[in-house]
């Protein structure tokens, strides 16, 4: 069983973001960039898949610039066998995202595409339900416990309050959530062999008609500033500030 | 044109969250309908009903979407939309597991957690956990839109009296079995909704410490019990009571803060929040920035001493 893995490189979590001087988008010029941990959670449950012998291969997906290819090394390293850079420039929206995801899917054939639940960038948790339903497969999204045995994945899903357990019939298209796993340390000699494994580039057109409606970004903007707040001196003027402001009875 | 929310229902009923989608809805203009889903509704459609704001109440009642599997709810999604100029949801696990799917097979424009509503076409979303607020507009066409549900007042549950209209089912796509569902037992609020929430960070020591210290207050206050990415790492807490980025984003009325240092990632789940109040010993803790009111004490005093305070 092959195993695709979708994996977006995103502005390190540890980066504060700022919007640019034209606040037509936001600041990525020089900032660290990072393999999106979500994603980071997919491939380490692939790995495992992997190495506990239920997958054959793992191959590590990424659409972007040739810059790229610093997170599909990092996959590679992880354990990944090989890896393919959709080349293009263009900023790639979610459903186009998962268009692409659909054209690799059918030269590829995989049993089971794995991806984080959403790319800590955007935020928008949309491609890994989007790619399922244009390839009618079923999906489990904020996945965060992976069985795969007979052709069949049993899946652990954090939903609001709670989990569930659904059982999909392979092929299935299954996101990650950060409690799915550990993600690996990276030793140096797995970092040294990840440089002999196949990276392969293709150009996005290659791929066919991808495009799909798109949002356009109109400004983007740091949320109002919080005003500055009150150092209190006792428990009796913190109960009397918040029944003043109305947040206790 | 009209608007179609999608209606997600629970033990109790139809979520609170739901009502808030139709309110998004409402700001949006136009005849608002909500779809109905699930198997024995008969109660629930009355429920429905009588909630203000709403002009048709769509009921599919069939097994197949008793358990809400979005495989099986988007050729339901696919069949309605076009009769529509927006499909609204609250961008809830359900929702975000399902507007998507159906978004893709619509080639429709998608917009997820939507904090303000700008106009019929123009969008305001956090994006990089809150720390930046994106405005997008949508192209010409069918759009699909989850809000987030904390930033929308729910609309009311009377008052409204909306014709009911029996929809056919659309049958199940037999690759995905429903096994079963866990919903955490607890007297206490679900944190991503709840109006007060009380969180603490690894400095309370332990799971025993962390849960003795603090379940007293949070009964006390109704509150739901979050933690920091830290205080759950290290096991004191449950994963799902995690607050932050990489957590549950939450927007409650008052969040009270015990010895959580606030990293980034924490404050940018509770940025939201109306009125932020730190606790902590270390003066220098950046969570002292973005409070509205902080105490610098030990929280081993301070939260015994308010559990007191309110009960009076």
């Amino acid at each position: 069983m092959k195993i695709l893995v979708g994996i977006k490189r995103v502005v390190d979590y540890q980066v504060t973001v700022r919007s640019t001087a034209d606040g037509k988008g936001v600041e990525t010029a020089g900032v660290k960039m990072s393999i999106n941990p979500f994603d980071e959670n997919a491939l380490e449950a692939a790995v495992r898949l992997k190495e506990a012998g239920v997958a054959t291969e793992v191959l590590a997906v990424a659409i972007g610039s040739a810059a790229n290819q610093d997170v599909l090394r990092h996959a590679l390293a992880m354990g990944a066998d090989r890896a393919l850079l959709v080349e293009t420039d263009a900023v790639v929206q979610s459903l186009q995202t998962a268009k692409i995801y659909r054209a690799l899917v059918e030269r590829e054939a995989p049993q089971l595409v794995m991806s984080g639940k959403q790319a800590i960038d955007d935020d928008a948790a949309e491609t890994a339900q989007m790619l399922a339903a244009l390839l009618n497969w079923p999906q489990a999204t904020f996945a965060s416990n992976v069985q795969v045995a007979d052709g069949k994945a049993t899946v652990v899903r954090e939903i609001d309050g709670g989990q569930e357990t659904l059982l999909l019939a392979l092929p299935a298209v299954i996101s990650a959530d950060l409690r799915l796993n550990e993600p690996r340390f990276i030793k140096l000699p797995a970092l040294m062999m990840a440089k002999k494994k196949p990276l392969e580039t293709i150009a996005l057109a290659e791929l066919g008609n991808t495009a799909a409606p798109s949002l356009t970004l109109l400004n983007v903007a740091e949320p109002p500033a919080r005003k500055a707040g009150r150092i209190l001196n006792n428990v009796a003027e913190l109960v009397a500030a918040l029944r003043a402001e109305k947040v206790l009875p | 044109m009209s608007i179609l929310v999608i209606a997600e229902i629970d033990s109790h009923g139809i979520k609170a969250a739901t009502r808030s989608a139709i309110t998004a809805a409402g700001q949006l203009g136009g005849d608002v309908h909500l779809l109905l889903t699930g198997s024995g509704l008969e109660g629930i459609a009355l429920q429905a009903k009588s909630i203000k704001g709403l002009s048709k109440i769509l009921l599919a009642d069939s097994a197949e979407y008793a358990h809400g599997i979005a495989e099986n709810l988007t050729p339901l999604l696919v069949k309605l939309a076009p009769g529509y100029s927006t499909v609204l949801a609250a961008a809830t696990s359900f929702g975000k597991n399902l507007l998507p799917r159906a978004a893709a097979l619509l080639d429709a424009a998608m917009v997820s957690e939507v904090t303000q509503i700008i106009g019929e076409r123009t969008f305001v979303r956090p994006i990089y956990a809150g720390n930046l607020n994106a405005t997008v507009a949508v192209p010409p066409g069918l759009a699909l839109i989850t809000v987030r549900p904390t930033v929308f007042e729910a609309a009311a549950e009377t008052g409204g009296d909306a014709a009911v209209e029996a929809i056919a089912a659309t049958g199940e796509l037999g690759k995905t079995q429903f096994i079963s569902r866990e919903l955490a037992v607890s007297d206490r609020p679900e944190l991503a909704t709840a109006k007060v929430v009380i969180s603490g960070g690894r400095s309370l020591g332990s799971k025993e410490i962390f849960h003795d210290t603090l379940a007293p207050l949070a009964a006390q206050l109704g509150a739901a019990i979050g933690a920091t990415r830290a205080a759950v790492d290290s096991g004191m807490a449950p994963n799902d009571a995690q607050v932050g980025q990489t957590g549950t984003v939450i927007a409650p009325d008052l969040y009270i803060a015990f010895g959580v240092s606030g990293a980034a990632q924490h404050v940018g789940g509770i940025k939201d929040a109306k009125v932020i109040v730190a606790v902590n010993h270390d003066a220098e803790a950046p969570i002292f920035k973005v409070a509205d009111y902080g105490l610098v004490a030990d929280l081993f005093d301070v939260v015994p001493e308010l559990t007191a305070a309110l009960k009076q």
